[in-house]
This record gives C-alpha cells, structure tokens and sequence, in this order.
C-alpha cells in the first residue's frame, strides 16, 4: 500500500472503496464482540465460513466478523445484508440453514427471530428492534458495519476524513474552538469539559507535550471503552490524531488493561495499518504533522485508570496517583504537559468535526451534550451496551431499551458509574441521566456502567460489596483511603453478620466525610458514594439490619432463617431432593419441616419450591 | 506574594507550599509522613488545610500545596480539625502501640477509638522508603502491593544487596518509638495525658509535655474548658 499524500488521495481511495462494497450486495455481519464470544460466535463464524467455502460463495458473499453489536443479551448475533435481516442467539447448528434458507433461499428463518416481549411479534429488521430504535447509537452504531481489523472498512464509512479536515482546512485553535462550541465532555467519569483540557495544555509552557488515551477500564460490570477499541479502533485512533495536532504532541500512547487482550490486539493492527495508510507516523496525508502511537498494557490495577497514577505507570514507576495542585495539563507525563481522555471521549472527536459542534451540541441537556454509552447490566432483560443521548430519563433506559426487570421482580435501585458512583432509587426514576443530575443524586457518571438492581438485593450487600473491592483495589498511599475504606468495609460486614450497633450508621457517614475531604485522589474521593447514597435512599433497610437483624431482601445469610408454611407446602418434595445438607425432612404429600441447625441457608429450597411454600425471612 | 493565612494577610514567596508559610508565620500544622529533608509525599493528610471561601473552599494537602496569590487558608477550621481527628483516629486504630500517634491523639482530644484495633507495625508513612532513596542513596526498601495488603519490604522479601544497615530508616521512622509503658499500655488508646494531670509546673518554670501550651494544666487550675480558649 502506497501513503495516502494528501487529502484528495483520501477522497479518491473512499470513493473507490465505496465502488466496491456497493458492487458486494450481500454480506454477514457477525459480532464477535466480549459478549457474543463468551456465547460462542467464534465456532458460529468458523461454520459460516466453512459454509460459504464449501458453497463456492466467496466471491458474492462477505463474512464480515465485526465488533460488539451492543445486544449481548441475545449473542451470538448476526446480521445478514442487504435488508439487515437480525437473528439472534444462533449457534453452529443453524448456519447451514441460514446459507441455504436465507442468503440462497431468500427466506427468513422464523424462529430465529427476536420476539419483542410486549406485543409477541417477530421483528426482522435489526433497527425496528426496541432495544436499538430507542437508542442514539453515534458513536457505537459503527461497530456493526466494519470489521474491525479491516481500514478500508473504517475508511469506507467517511473515516479518516475528519482528521483530512482538521488539518487542511483547520487550524489548531479552531479545532480546540469546535470541540469547546460542541460542549464535549470527559467520558471516563469526571466530566470536565474537553475543549478546555486541550486548550489549556496547549497554552501549557513545556516540550514535548503528550497525548493519552486511557483504556483502563476496571469497573466491575463496565465493558463499552473495551467494546469500542476491539470494534472500532481507528475512531478512538483518529480521534487522538486530531487530538495531539490540536495542543502540538508528536507522541501518543494508550494505556489498555491486559485483560483486554482483542483490544491490544486490535489496536495494534489498527496503527500498522494507520501508518501504512500514511494516516499515522511521519507527514500525515502530506501535511508535515508527525504523531505516533504507542501501546502500553496495564498491570491489573483499577486505580491505573486515575490519570496520575495511569502517567506514573507510564513512567515506569507504581500505579499510585499524585496530588494534582498542578494540573496534569501544565505538569503530566514526565512532567511534561499531558492530555489524557478517555476511548469514548476520543472517539467522539471525529463525529464533531464531521458533523460540526451545532450539530452535536443539539444532543443531549444544558450542560452534557452528545450521547454516553452505558454498560447495562444487572437484573435486566436486555443485557448490553446502549448509546443515550444525554438527559435520557433512567425509566426510558431500563424499560424501553432495558426491556425491564426479568422474571416480574420489582425494580429496586440502579448502581451507576462503578465502585465510585452510588444507587439511585426507584423514586428517582425519571431522573434524566447526565452529569450533573447524577451527582446531585448522589451517584455518578463515571464510566457508564449501569447495574440494575431488583427486590431481591440488599442494598448494605451491595455497599458492602463494593467497599471491599476499593478495599483490594485503593492503592494504599494515603491514609483515609487505606484506612477510613477498611474500617468502613468491617462495620458494614458486621451489620450483614448481624453485629451492626447503633451509631453505625452516624459513623459510616462521619468517616466518609473525612474520606471525600481528604483523600489524594479521586478514587478515595468518591469511594463512600456506594455507602452515602445506599444510606440516604435505604436508610430504613440499614435501620432493619441493625436494630431487628433481619434483611428485608434475604441476602445476607447470617441474618436470614428458612422455613417451610405447612399450609401452602403440598409434600412434593421438590425442596427435600435440592438440599444439600439433608436439613428438609417430611413424608410424602405431608408438610415438610427445615432442621435450622443443619441449613447453611443456601436458598437452594426456595427456588425449587413451586407453590411458594418456602418462607424466607 | 500575598496569602490570608487564618484571616492575616502575610507575605510569601512563589515556590513555597502552604506549610512552608504556616510554618514561618508560626501556625502548628501537625504532620506525620513529611519531612523536611526528603521530598514532600502527601499520604498521612494530617497536614490538610481549607483554602478558598464559602461554598467552594476545599482540604488540601498543605505539605505538597503551592501558595498562590490571593489564596485564603484555614489551618484549623472546624472541618480541618474534624478531618485530622479522624485521620488519627483511623491511625491509632491501625497502630496503637505508638508513642508519637498516641501523643497526637491526646494534643487533639481524641477520647476514644471507634474502630476495631489492628496492631500492625507501620502507619505506610513511607519516610523510611524515602529516607533509603533520597538521602541514603540506597533504594533498598520499596512498597509493595495496594490497598489493605500494602506494605514495606526489601525487593522479593531477601536482604537487599545496596541495604548498607545504615538504620536511617528506623531513625526517622515515626511508628517505632513504643508509647509509654504506663499502666494503660494494653489499651487502643492512651489519653494519659489527658487524664493524668502533669505536675510538671510544680516541679519546672516551664511545662514539660508536648503540649503547646500544656492544656492539662490549665484545664486543672482555671477548671474550665472554656476559659482557656480565652486565655489562648
């Protein structure tokens, strides 16, 4: 491949490209993302094309492996164009019935349909599908139309060509001007406005200066920066160029988890194939801007993804965080004036010069524009990633694209924006997501993920939860971090244990006042928020915890007891042939009794019992 | 420069932190992982102050905290005394057999220790660590792990082959030197000062104890709380 030298190279190699796949009528569209793996779509993609080679196809029919689709719910999920026909959950046996039927035939094949839930019909098209219609997928739609390792596929959706604007019809400062205009901000938690980053490092005193994309991504439960990087990479690459010509850096890096190991992967094929476009590296597209990327894999530490600590691992040094009285814009990288965003964040860039800041900022509320990718996850019908324009109202997300809660349980709380975020209430439920609505909640943005939560979880479990993973995962450098979160994890395991006394509760909240004030860092900053806000919104649930020792939502073991309602009990002995402690004892059509001493409380009863019989309380 | 440093205005100069000013206009910031010979490392927050106004002042750590013109700072507002409270006594917690964490837990009236005790050896101040680089030119000592399971080792747990036993580490180690093995030596927190009424004015022109000015003995003479604020 020749460098692309200058910008109307780039139009002519689109065009051709576009001349081409328009020639390619038909194509599969598998998804290959995190989700859909994990339910077995590499075997799927295998037989397909083993299929189509064996059917001499190859020539008119694309397998196109492609990114996550977002619908992980219903993995493995394939497309088949033209007419974008949507099958779900399929697996190796059903693909020589798709070839046959489908790409030969012409005919859709019923039951692999999605059945939308409400109203029982069978929905062909993937984008009359509700879980996609009600979303605003800018960002994350891509991700089923390119292969990922493939450039001519990004390049043939208008890729690159924000990136041909920005530096021939642009100049820095207007870039810095349109990103500012669009009202984009961070997406990897904080929120802070990204125009601004870029020009204050660019008005930052200091050579070289450095661009970071931060792919350190360790929510629990959060996937989408993942998604994007081993679905769309040259986005988030592109992105970063425009980025770095903005502020004047020649040296990029992103920092990937290695437990991200496709993402890597991708990435890396990414800027081979950037820089043998000439779309990367030295002279891009003929302009004489120099900037190139490198790679570096995290260690496993969830506080790398704190920008101080993510540059100190950089460095070469511990993954421990600074303090940022001088900001990592004027003193970063090496001391050297740094912009760090996030995969999403970078990724946004390209659409707001294509699409021009008015348009963008026509998204979302007042004062957080475009849209944000959640991870939704949790005790929900739809499981995936969903794309909302900004100021979606939480019921929209959770029944409208969510589908609502499984198995008619009642919607209890949302977790938002991972360890550091906290849970919004069922009251609040027609809160409009966006930065500011979600920390006057108590919560945050974060990064995105979002885990439902329904009656049956115990919202002191949940807290719990969570402190002790801040507990493993605090780097230990300061002492209210360290120490305050220990303490807090302990008296919270006491009130599961049913050892929890009064004032507890007064204290949780009095160390964590401390925690917020006067921790190093943002992750101890914000590490009481899953406890603050549990308590402020399920104040009473701790109350029962502590005073009656009981657990309304029969989570926590200690303080929970099984036993059998003769009345409604029938003597089935569903229950008895579960237990494996030999605890449930009875005569046949007799009502059946639990021994208490030999329960170890394991619920395995009371999912089996079918006439409700099994009290739990 | 100018800065307010507890509603004085007073001359600084650029390239000094808020504790080098607190400390040349005499106001007590205590600290515990800072020390003038090494570099400034901000993880015991004991030395947070309040600087800004109103609604948007925040804590920050004095000892790494550049001054900077106009700045407003409150070395003991009721939030930063609050904060350094707890700090200590989520410290004392982690290590009561301290004189030095003790002391500070009486200077500030801490009463008692809500939290479960945990007897460990090192508050992670990292002074050692520190001390073993920067002055000694050794690195022989380094932190390892996060979170709870932190701690201060030689490379892979063996005797380190730049250690020269130079002992600095222990010498500026704040947790090593034992609390007074008085008659409450087993119990979380020692308050002795506090209850104890020094006789040291009986003895000595000056007091004796750490206190600045001796509290306990001022509290016996005068009884009450209150008065001696005003006398202060």
């Amino acid at each position: 491949m020749e460098k692309i030298g200058s910008p109307l190279e780039l139009e002519k190699l689109t065009k051709s490209i576009q001349g081409k796949k328009k020639k390619e009528k038909a194509f599969i569209s598998i998804c290959a993302g995190t989700g859909c793996r994990a339910s077995g779509s590499e075997s799927v993609i295998d037989a397909f094309k083993e299929e189509i080679k064996f059917l001499g196809l190859q020539s008119k029919v694309r397998v196109k492996v492609t990114g996550c689709h977002g619908f992980c719910e219903k993995g493995p999920i394939v497309v088949i164009h033209p007419g974008a026909i949507f099958y779900q959950n399929v697996e190796k046996e059903d693909v020589l019935e798709i070839v046959s039927e489908t790409i030969i035939g012409g005919k859709i094949i019923d039951r692999l349909l999605y059945v939308d839930p409400t109203t029982g019909k069978k929905i062909t098209k993937e984008s009359d599908i509700p879980f996609y219609n009600k979303q605003r997928r800018i960002i994350l739609g891509n991700n089923g139309k390119i292969d990922p390792t493939n450039i001519e596929d990004y390049i043939a959706i208008g890729g690159y060509s924000a990136l041909s604007k920005a530096l021939f019809r642009m100049i820095p400062e207007q870039i810095i001007e349109e990103v500012k205009k669009s009202g984009l901000r961070g997406r990897g938690g904080g929120g802070f406005p990204t125009g601004r980053k870029w020009e204050y490092c660019r008005n930052a005193k200091g050579k070289p200066k450095y661009v970071i994309c931060n792919a350190d991504e360790g929510d629990p439960g959060a996937y989408m920066d993942r998604s994007l990087l081993e679905g769309n990479p040259h986005s988030v690459l592109e992105g970063m160029i425009i980025g770095a010509y903005a502020i004047g850096s020649k040296v990029g890096y992103a920092y990937v988890r290695n437990e991200y190991p496709l993402a890597v992967k991708h990435l890396e094929i990414a800027i081979k194939q950037a820089e043998q476009y000439g779309l990367l590296g030295k002279n891009i597209l003929g302009s004489g801007f120099n900037f190139s990327v490198q790679i570096s894999r995290g260690g496993g530490a969830f506080v790398c993804g704190e920008s101080t600590a993510l540059m100190a691992s950089l460095e070469g040094k511990p993954g421990e965080p600074r303090a940022k009285y001088v900001h990592t814009v004027e003193k970063g990288l090496w001391n050297k004036p740094t912009t760090l965003n996030n995969v999403e964040t970078w990724a946004n860039v390209p659409i707001i010069l294509n699409k021009s800041a008015n348009w963008y900022s026509k998204i979302g509320t007042e004062k957080s524009k475009g849209t944000k990718i959640f991870s939704l996850v949790g005790k929900i019908n739809n499981t995936g990633l969903v794309e909302a324009p900004m100021g979606m109202k939480l019921h929209e997300i959770i029944y409208n694209i969510g589908g609502g809660i499984p198995n008619g349980k009642k919607f209890k709380a949302v977790q938002t924006g991972g360890p550091s975020g906290g849970c919004i209430p069922e009251k609040l439920i027609n809160l409009p997501i966006d930065y500011e609505k979600l920390t006057e909640a108590g919560s945050m943005m974060g990064s995105g993920g979002m885990i439902v939560m329904d009656e049956e979880n115990c919202m002191v479990d949940v807290a719990k939860y969570f402190l002790k993973f801040l507990t493993e995962e605090s780097c230990g450098k300061c002492v209210p971090c360290r120490e305050g979160i220990l303490q807090m994890a302990e008296i919270l395991e006491d009130i599961t244990k049913g050892n929890g006394k009064s004032g507890d509760i007064e204290l949780l909240e009095e160390i964590s006042t401390v925690i917020k004030d006067t921790s190093l860092c943002a992750l101890g900053g914000t590490a009481p928020n899953p406890v603050l806000s549990t308590i402020r919104y399920f104040r009473d649930e701790y109350n029962v915890h502590i005073k009656d020792k009981k657990c309304p939502a029969g989570v926590c073991q200690a303080l929970i007891q099984y036993s059998i309602n003769a009345k409604k009990c029938i003597g089935c002995g569903a229950c008895l042939k579960q237990c494996p402690q030999e605890a449930i004892t009875g005569e046949k059509k007799q009502p059946h009794t639990i021994d208490p001493e030999k329960c170890i409380k394991c619920g395995a009863c009371y999912d089996a019992c079918k006439f409700d019989a099994i009290k739990r309380e | 420069m100018e800065i307010t440093l507890n509603g004085v205005k007073v001359q600084v100069e650029e390239g000094w932190t808020i504790l080098d000013a607190a400390k040349f206009y005499g106001a007590n910031i205590p600290t515990l992982c800072y020390h003038e010979g090494l570099s400034p490392y901000g993880a015991c927050r004991l030395c947070v102050v309040e600087i800004g106004r109103g609604g948007r002042s925040k804590l920050v750590a004095s000892c790494l905290h550049p001054v900077r013109e106009g700045l407003n700072v409150r070395t003991h507002s009721e939030r930063v005394v609050k904060a350094r409270k707890m700090l200590v006594e989520l410290l004392v917690a982690r290590c009561p057999q301290s004189k030095i964490l003790q002391d500070l837990a009486s200077s500030m009236g801490i009463e008692k220790v809500r939290f479960k005790p945990k007897y460990d050896d090192c508050i992670l101040c990292g002074l050692c660590v520190r001390m073993c680089e920067e002055q000694m030119d050794a690195k022989a000592i380094g932190f390892v792990s996060r979170g709870v399971k932190r701690r201060i080792t030689t490379p892979f747990d063996i005797k380190s082959e730049k250690c020269r036993t130079c002992g600095a580490c222990m010498y500026i180690c704040p947790a090593c030197q034992l609390r007074c093995q008085g008659p409450k030596a087993d119990t979380v927190l020692c308050s002795g000062c506090l209850n104890i009424s020094p006789s040291c004015l009986e003895k000595y022109e000056d007091t004796m104890c750490y206190m600045d000015p001796c509290v306990a003995c001022l509290k016996e003479k005068e009884g009450n709380k209150k008065d001696v604020k005003k006398k202060n």
